[in-house]
Parts: C-alpha cells; structure tokens; sequence
C-alpha cells in the first residue's frame, strides 16, 4: 500500500485503535485535513480553540485509559496546544499531540507561523519527535503512542513539516507491530526482595496509612488497591489525582489528604508509624511543610517512575514498578502469612481515627437564604447517585467537589491537579462525553474559570454532547480570595469578578438550555430537571454564597496537624 | 560535592538540547558539558560536571535516566575512573618571562603549540587539579585567552559504559 504522509496518518491512527482527534485546521496540516476530508474510521472533532482541544483528548483519556489524539496546526495553534499540553504532562496523562509545521527547508527562516514547536514543547512534554523524513513518519507515530502510553503515561508531541504530507509523495506503508527502543524500557515489576521488605514493614505496623494517589487511577490497580486494603483492615487516604481508586463511602476510607484534605487523613498522616504510598509523588499541596511531615513514619513508596522516588521526602523502602503487579504481589505475600498487625493497635488506632473524624471537619453551615456551594455538591451527588464523570475547572468548586462528592469508581473524577488549569473543565467534559455518550457527564466549574474556554459550548452543540455545567458562581475568584482573606488582611486584589455575561442566555446563544437557580430550596428540583434533559447541554448557574471558603485548610509552611479548620469549629 | 556524569545518548539532533534544558528547567548546576559522537555513530557520549547534595545528584541521574534518548549513563565519581580534560592557554611570554612560561610547561607535561615573539598557545592535558594549578603557577597577570575543554572520564579496569 502506498500511501501519502496524511494517509499515513490516518491508516496509522486506525491501527492504533484512535476513535477520535481532536483537532483545529491551519495551513501547515491542510494535506493532512485534506487526507481526513473522505474517510469515516477516525472522528475528527472540530474544537473552537486549540486550548479546547487538548483538554477535551486529555478527558477523554482520563476517563478511558486510551490516549488521547491532537491535531494542530504550527505556530500558533502549537503555542495554543501548550497549556493543555503541560496539563497533560504535569499528570501524567496519555496524549499524542500532531503539530503542522513548515515546509521542511524553511525550517528555521521565520518563516510564516513558524515556532520551534520542538524546543517549546520540550520542557512539558513525555518526548517529542520532529519527523525527519515521510518513509520514518510510521514508525515515529508507533513510537509516540508507545512513549506516551507505557511506563509513567505522558503527552508526546509529534512536529511534522508540511512537505511531508504532500498528496502526491507517497511511500510504502507497512505499519510496525513492536518497537524497541534501547534508550527506553520502562521497569514494570518491582523487585521481589524490595516487596518482601515493605510487606514485613507494612505487617509490623502499629499505626498505618495507605496514601495512595493518581498512579492506581493511571495504571487501573483500584482493584488490587482495594484488595489489599481491606486485607489489612488500614485505614486510606487518596490524593486529589487518586480520588475513587478506593471506593470514598467505604468506612476504611478517611477522606483526602493534603491541604483541603480532612482532619482525619491529615493527622493519620502525622502520627502514622508505616506510610505506604502507592502511585503517589508527595506533592507540596500534600505533604504540607516537610521539616514536620510524617515525622514518625518509615516510609514504603511504589511508582513506576524511579524520579518519583525520594524526590521530595526521603523513603525507607521503595519499590520501583508498575502499582497493579506490585500490589498483586503484596496481596500473595500478605494472604500466604498468618502474621498481621498486632490487633489491639489497630483498634486503638482506628479509635484514634474515629476520634479525629467525630470533628466533623466537613461540616458547613446550611442556609435557606443563600444556596451553600457544598450544598450544590452534595445534591449532584444525589441526582447522579454518586455514579456521573464529574470534571472541573480550578478554585474553590474544584476541591468542594474532592471533598463532597465521594467517588466510588476510578477515572470518574477528572480536573488538573499537578498544574491546575482554568479552563479544563468544559473541555475535558466534552472529550469524556464523546467517550461514554449515554453516561451522566457533569462540568462543575466557576464563573471566572468558565470563561477560559467557553468557547467550546459551540463545540458541543455540534457533536451533541450533553454536559451538565453546574457553575457555583461567587462572583469571585474564589480560591484566590480565600487566599486574600487569610494571608493579605483582606485586600481583594482583583479577584472580584465584575462585568460577569448573563450565562443563560450566553448558553440560550449557543443553542443550549440555560438555568439560573438563587434560591436554595430550588437546588434539588433544578438539578432534577437538568439531569432529565438527557440529550441537552445544560447551564446551571448556581448563584452561591460569595464568601464562603474551603475547609479545612493547612495554611503554607504548615504540617499535617497544624490544619485550620472552619472557624465555628474550632472555638467547638 | 562535585560529580562526572558520563551518559550514552541516541545521536540525534535535539538530544543535547534535552539535557541541557533539563539542568537549566530544574536549577541544577553544570560546571562542564561535553559532547561528541562515539565509535558507534548512532551514539553519542556527554561528560557532565556538575555538584550538589547526594539528593539533588540522584534526583539528576534519575531525571537523566528519565529523558527517553539516554541510553545508558553511569557516576564516574562512584567508581575509579580518569579524568581528563584540555586545555589550550595564551600566554604573554617576554623577555625572562619566556624561559619561566617553557620551565613551566615542562613540569606540567605541556606543549607548546605556537610561538611569538610575545606570546606562546601552550596545551595541557589533565585533571581539574592539574589545569589548575598550572593556570596559577603561570599567574594571572599573563594569561591572555584560556579555553578549556571541559572534564571527559572513563571508568578504569575492564568495565565499559557501552551498549
Ligand atoms: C487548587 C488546588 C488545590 C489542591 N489541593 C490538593 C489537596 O488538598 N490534596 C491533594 O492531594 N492534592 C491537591 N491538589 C493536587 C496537587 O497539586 C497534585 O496534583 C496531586 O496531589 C498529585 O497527586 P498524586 O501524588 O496522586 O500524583 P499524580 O500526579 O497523579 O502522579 C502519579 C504518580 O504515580 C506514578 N504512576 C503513574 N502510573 C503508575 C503505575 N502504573 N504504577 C505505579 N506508579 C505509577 C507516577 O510516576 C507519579 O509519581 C490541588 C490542586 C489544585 C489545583
Ligand atoms: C489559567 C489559570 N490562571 C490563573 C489561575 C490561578 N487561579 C486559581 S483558582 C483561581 C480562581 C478561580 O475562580 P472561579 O473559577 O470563579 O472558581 P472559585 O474559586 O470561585 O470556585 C485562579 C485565578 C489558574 N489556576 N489558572
Ligand atoms: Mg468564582
């Protein structure tokens, strides 16, 4: 079969199992667009703006696993792929990002919408590749879906000039099986000396945790996490990333950990004597302070990612592999063995931990005057029986939904964590919902963080994805007023947001149904009514109390057990 | 402390820049980089200098480890190894001055490679140590240009950073 460099594309992109790009036109991928012009297999989704779509392959991959596929155009469409692009990469995500570039002999003569997409790609990127030829141009794709997808997942970038996708050049096309690449193998199992070290640790334990994080998502272990969870009768904590590895309403679960994290997670956390972390990276939102973080832990760590290892908190045991095959192994150690944790510590621990939880640290004050932002939360939990793809933007409404919407299943549970970027939300709804047409996808966002990437509301009426937007408006920006609040005497430095559109008939302007509920017995009957919508985008603009703020919070250069919580609370 | 970090690379264009971009993107320090094509022409064989705490050197041997072009690398300064760098120094070199600079460039084991009637190109291979103590012992006040090439090492005995 000979085919052109576009052809190559496409017939390469079937190969790869691709159901959908997605994609914004441009002069250097018009041979490209053209080749993708008569054909039906791959499913190119037409966004608004390349931020949308890199956000919308990255939710899509989110909540399937698979990789998500991007096609831009050089220039600006590649500078427009890059925060999505970073997105991806700062979480780890499975994407493949196709950017046009010029001719290959202009390449460094500014040329017209030349970027050196390469270079700007390079620091946020898995690996990317500037296709040297049309006969590597296969093998390249093969690699990049190879790269992105094994080992710690990440976006990689494939930059190809437009001569190489000329219609009338063709080359044989013989799409590779396998590759090899010798400058890359990823470690998938972990050492069997090393797991046998951390299940002794783990056995000897008095007052454990299991700290788990967006690495049993990515490498689909909520199975075996939850195995050997209950094994051992250990109490649980997710990261933000990790939410739904383990199932949030089990009683073994205390909640997330870190900065919003619950009280509970937070001082396990710092009276806790084993830590094991699994698929998780001790992020500064999680670990707090670090002069004062687990002080009395020895520490077993399991990523496939040898970086992730003693990068910021020095561990004891760590087991560099792939989290499903560790845990598995774990799990045969464990159940071959009478030995346990000594059974009196546990239930005093447990106590301990009940101890902690009878705070109530996510207890907030209801109002029928004014609709409580974790109210809204806890009602779409309600209407979508804990059970919808819920994604989100940045700010406050991102961390009520961590807190009051408890996940059961794993990839259900989409935002940016690692670089928190506004604007993810619709998008990343968008792609999730191609995905899964006939599941509830819900978009909780806020007024600042929608406007980001608003645009995509026309996407979405072309290819009938009915989202539930679900805005907690505050006229604020909240999550940085919060911060206002507490660290700048109050001084609202810009964060109050003037001039906001009238979102419902913005959204009625877009062809979608829009909804603005200010009153906080209507909540319930609202949400009902958008949920029956079933083949409707809608925009719930949710006018919610302006000055509420998140907690419980650990304050910057706090430790785990110097956590603030809501005010009330503690005078309580 | 200081480290020699030599890394087997795949030789293609832009392999350098990611290791260069990841010492500028993570703040780690590079004292010397060099670079060039190995025996093998597909490969390509980087010397790193560079210093920091025993955490920061590991998190840079695994963030290196990590760039998917790197082949293979190894921390010469874990093992005994030679070290070797270049150098090619002017010199201002008259009247008495001339016979000090050549006393000089013999003790050091040095050539040299041009004379003036002003100046003498003197070129001096070793360690670290050695380039500079021989920059002191020629003093300040008479160098004119320094180039150096910076640090290249090789494990000694039979074990070979190779693929
Ligand atoms: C406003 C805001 C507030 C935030 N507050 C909090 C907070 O309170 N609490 C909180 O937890 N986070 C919070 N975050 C998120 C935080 O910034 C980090 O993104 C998050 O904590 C990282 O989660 P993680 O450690 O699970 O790592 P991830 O980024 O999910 O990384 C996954 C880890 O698993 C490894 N891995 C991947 N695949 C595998 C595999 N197959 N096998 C083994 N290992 C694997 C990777 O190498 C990596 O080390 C907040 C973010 C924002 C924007
Ligand atoms: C692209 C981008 N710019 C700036 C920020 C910093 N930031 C974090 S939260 C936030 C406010 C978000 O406001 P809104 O979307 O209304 O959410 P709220 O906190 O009010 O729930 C800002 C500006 C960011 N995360 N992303
Ligand atoms: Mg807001």
């Amino acid at each position: 079969m000979e085919l052109s460099g576009g052809e190559v594309l496409i017939e390469a992109l079937k190969e790869e199992g691709v159901e959908y790009i997605f994609g914004y036109p441009g002069g250097a991928v018009l041979h490209i667009y053209d080749a993708l012009y008569e054909q039906n297999s791959v499913k190119h989704i037409l966004v608004r703006h390349e931020q949308g779509a890199t956000h919308a392959a990255d939710g899509y991959a989110r909540a399937t696993g698979k990789a998500g596929v991007v096609l831009v155009t050089s220039g600006p469409g590649a500078t427009n792929a890059v925060t999505g692009i970073a997105t991806a990469f700062m979480d780890s995500i499975p994407m493949v990002i196709i950017s046009g570039q010029v001719q290959s002999r202009f390449i460094g003569s500014d040329a017209f919408q030349e970027v050196d997409c390469i270079g700007i790609t390079r620091p946020c990127v898995k690996h990317n590749f500037l296709v040297d030829s049309l006969e590597s141009f296969a093998e390249t794709i093969k690699k990049a879906f190879h790269v992105a997808t094994t080992g710690r997942p990440g976006p990689v970038v494939i930059d190809i000039p437009k001569d190489f996708t000329t219609p009338g050049i063709k080359v044989p096309f013989d799409y590779p099986k396998t590759v090899e690449m010798r400058s890359y193998t990823p470690a998938l199992e972990g050492h069997p000396g090393q797991i046998r070290k951390a299940v002794d640790l783990i056995l000897s334990a008095r007052r454990p945790m299991i700290y788990s994080g967006g690495g049993v998502v990515l490498g689909d272990a909520s199975e075996q996490l939850t195995k050997f969870s209950r094994l051992l009768n250990y109490p649980v904590t997710n990261t933000l990333m990790g939410l739904g590895a383990f199932p949030s309403t089990d009683p073994q679960f205390v909640g997330m950990l870190g900065m919003h994290g619950t009280y509970e997670a937070n001082m396990g956390m710092h009276d806790c004597d084993v830590l094991i972390a699994i698929g998780a990276r001790f992020d500064d939102r999680v670990t707090g302070e670090l002069e004062s973080f687990c002080p009395h832990a020895k520490i077993v760590h399991v990523d496939i990612d040898p970086a992730s290892i003693s990068k910021n908190v020095k561990v004891d045991v760590p087991i560099v592999g792939n989290v499903a095959q560790v845990l598995g192994e774990m799990i045969k150690l464990i159940e071959a063995t009478d030995k346990r944790a000594d059974e009196d510590d546990l239930n005093d621990w447990w106590a301990q931990m009940r101890g902690w939880q009878s705070k109530e640290c996510l207890s907030y004050d209801q109002s029928d005057e004014v609709i409580k932002p974790q109210a809204v939360i806890e009602a779409v939990w309600r209407a979508t029986n804990g059970d919808a793809y819920v994604t989100s933007d940045v700010g406050q409404h991102q961390m009520w939904v961590a807190q009051y919407y408890p996940f059961d299943k794993p990839r259900r549970w989409i935002n940016s964590g690692g670089l928190g970027t506004m604007g993810f939300g619709l998008p990343a709804a968008l792609g999730v919902q191609l995905a899964f047409p006939d599941e509830t996808v819900v978009c909780v966002t806020g007024e600042a963080s929608i406007q980001m990437c608003i645009q995509e509301l026309s996407t979405c009426l072309q290819y009938g994805t009915p989202v539930k937007i679900i805005c907690l408006n505050n006229r604020y920006m909240g999550m940085v007023r919060q911060w206002q609040e507490f660290s700048y005497e109050k001084r609202y430095s810009h964060s109050y947001m003037d001039a906001l559109p009238d979102f419902v008939k913005l959204t009625e302007s877009y062809g979608h149904v829009g909804m603005r509920i200010e009153n906080p017995a209507d909540v319930d009957k609202s949400l009902q009514e958008a949920f029956a919508m079933k083949d409707r985008l809608v925009f719930m603009d949710f006018v919610t109390d302006q000055t509420e703020n998140v907690y419980p919070m650990i304050e910057a250069g706090k430790g785990h057990h110097e956590m603030r919580l809501k005010p009330s609370r503690e005078l309580a | 402390m200081r480290h020699v970090i030599a890394v087997l690379l795949e030789n293609e264009s832009g392999a350098l820049s990611r290791v260069a971009g990841l010492f500028s993107a993570r703040g780690y320090n590079i004292e010397s980089l060099t670079v060039a094509p190995t025996n093998d022409p597909t490969l390509s064989r980087i010397t790193i200098v560079t210093s920091g705490t025993e955490r920061v050197i590991e998190q840079i041997i695994k963030q290196l480890n990590k760039l998917v072009e790197v082949v293979r690398l190894t921390d010469l300064s874990e093992i005994s190894c030679i070290e070797r760098e270049i150098m090619l120094v002017k010199v201002r070199a008259v009247e008495s001055g001339r016979e000090e600079v050549k006393r000089l460039t013999d003790i050091f084991r040095g050539r040299i490679l041009d004379v003036t009637d002003t100046s003498y190109v003197i070129e001096l291979t070793g360690d670290d140590q050695k380039i500079t103590a021989f920059l002191d012992a020629l003093g300040p006040d008479n160098l004119l240009e320094v180039v150096r090439s910076g640090a290249t090492g090789i494990a000694r005995g039979e074990k070979a950073l190779k693929v």
